[in-house]
């Protein structure tokens, strides 16, 4: 009866008392963050809405582009099918599936920054123009940052796909990074709808 | 509460209802009224929380795997007690298990804390007893032959074994336990608890310190 010692390098291992593994468990709690710092922008944006009290939303003489942001939001959604289709091609094994999903991703969440920046400048005002535009170019803007990070994040997982990182067994890099891509298309589907829509 | 972003399959589906739910509301408000998206909301939002709850009464409990350490020649076994570890038939029970596989022994032993003391976040106390507890533990494994390590765990023993699964990637678990009616751990119902919790096979040993005495109960199931 003998038993190896395990030898240990490094620091300490850190003490785990979560049902959650820490990579996801930290994820979730960045998450929790977000939603604090986008739910006091939207308190802004409604404080400012309800106090405006203007018959008509946007109030005059401010025009949303509701189709082409519209147009986005179908970009932005398609981006978490695509982003899916990666996690399910590694599972899968398929690594072709899994580069090509992330690949998509990328592209599809260019195309929708892009996009937003197009419609800034042809929008016809700026964060200056009042309360309304502060509150749109904030709510917007923060969303934006939120994938231009997203975007960082899967450049990442690109590169290491590419690199042959992952494997059926292994993937949490893509996870994670999924599980925060589709919190961002959460966030703008709510901003559209709120801001654009109703 | 179940949480929609525990895993990216789960953000997805979470995304597709945020889809369906603000499109539903928004189709409403525009073609119908305002007061009409206010009416969806409300439908939706109290459907969605019944649906929650509801699937959150039937759920069965989500089992935790944990991941295979070690070579195919090695057994790791988990040993959680309080101050029951040691004796003759946990030794046989070990080796038993065992069989053919070169063991890895890993005890925990819970700190053990009065709920008071576990939400004033004094622990100290319950650690050093634990500790104690521990080394008299391993002293008492050596002394029967099997080499093993071990760790002072979380107060509350299910979480505690949790910590050390996914420290340790144990193939098999056996609780030590005092007998029935001494057992604050099976007046709990620590054992099938942890039976419903961990996909890995799980042996619950009785020991009766007083007269020495072990008895070893069978796993309901032998997954290995």
């Amino acid at each position: 009866m003998t038993v190896h010692a395990e030898a240990h390098h490094g620091p300490p291992i850190a003490n785990q008392s979560s049902r959650v593994d820490s990579a996801t468990l930290g994820m979730l709690l960045f998450i929790a963050s977000e939603i604090m710092l986008f739910g006091s922008f939207f308190t802004i944006y409604f404080f400012v809405r309800v106090v405006n009290g203007a018959p008509e939303w946007p109030p005059a003489p401010f025009h949303l582009p509701v189709f082409v942001a519209g147009v986005n939001t179908i970009i932005l959604v398609t981006s978490s099918f695509t982003i899916h289709w990666a996690l399910q091609s590694i599972k899968r094994g398929n690594r072709a599936g899994l580069q090509a999903g992330l690949v998509l991703t990328i592209a599809l969440g260019l195309t929708f920054l892009l996009t937003q920046a197009r419609e800034y400048s042809r929008i016809g005002f700026s964060p200056q123009d009042g309360a309304f535009g502060s509150t749109f170019y904030g709510l917007t803007g923060l969303h934006g940052a939120h994938v231009f990070v997203g975007l960082t994040i899967l450049t990442f997982a690109a590169i290491r796909a590419f690199r042959g990182h992952f494997t059926p067994e292994e993937h949490h890099g893509v996870e994670i990074s999924g599980i925060y891509w589709h919190f961002v298309d959460v966030m703008w589907i709510v901003v559209y709808t709120t801001v654009y829509i109703l | 509460m179940i949480n929609p972003l525990r895993s990216e399959a789960e953000a997805y589906r979470f995304l597709l209802l945020t889809v369906g739910y603000f499109a539903a509301i928004a189709i409403a408000a525009l073609a119908i009224g305002t007061w009409a998206g206010v009416i969806v909301f409300l439908v939706l939002t109290v459907a969605g929380a019944v649906y929650v709850l509801r699937a959150h009464r039937s759920e069965p409990p989500r089992q935790s795997v944990p991941s295979r350490r070690g070579s195919d020649k090695e057994l790791r076994i988990l040993v959680i007690a309080n101050e029951t570890v040691g004796g003759e038939r946990l030794r046989e029970e070990i080796r038993r298990r065992s069989e053919g596989y070169e063991e890895q022994v890993f005890v925990v032993t819970p700190a053990l804390n009065s709920p008071l003391r576990h939400w004033a976040s004094d622990e100290d106390g319950a650690r050093v007893q634990a500790q104690e507890r521990l080394a008299a533990s391993l002293e008492r494994l050596r002394s029967l032959g099997i080499d093993a390590k071990g760790e002072v765990g979380d107060g509350e023993p299910l979480q505690a074994m949790e910590d050390a699964l996914r420290l340790f990637g144990a193939d098999e678990i056996i609780i030590s336990t005092h007998p029935e009616g001494r057992s604050h751990w099976l007046e709990k119902n620590v054992v099938e608890s942890a039976r419903e919790r961990f996909a890995v096979p799980i042996t619950h040993v009785v020991v009766d310190l007083e007269a020495e005495r072990e008895e070893v109960q069978e796993p309901t199931s032998e997954t290995r």
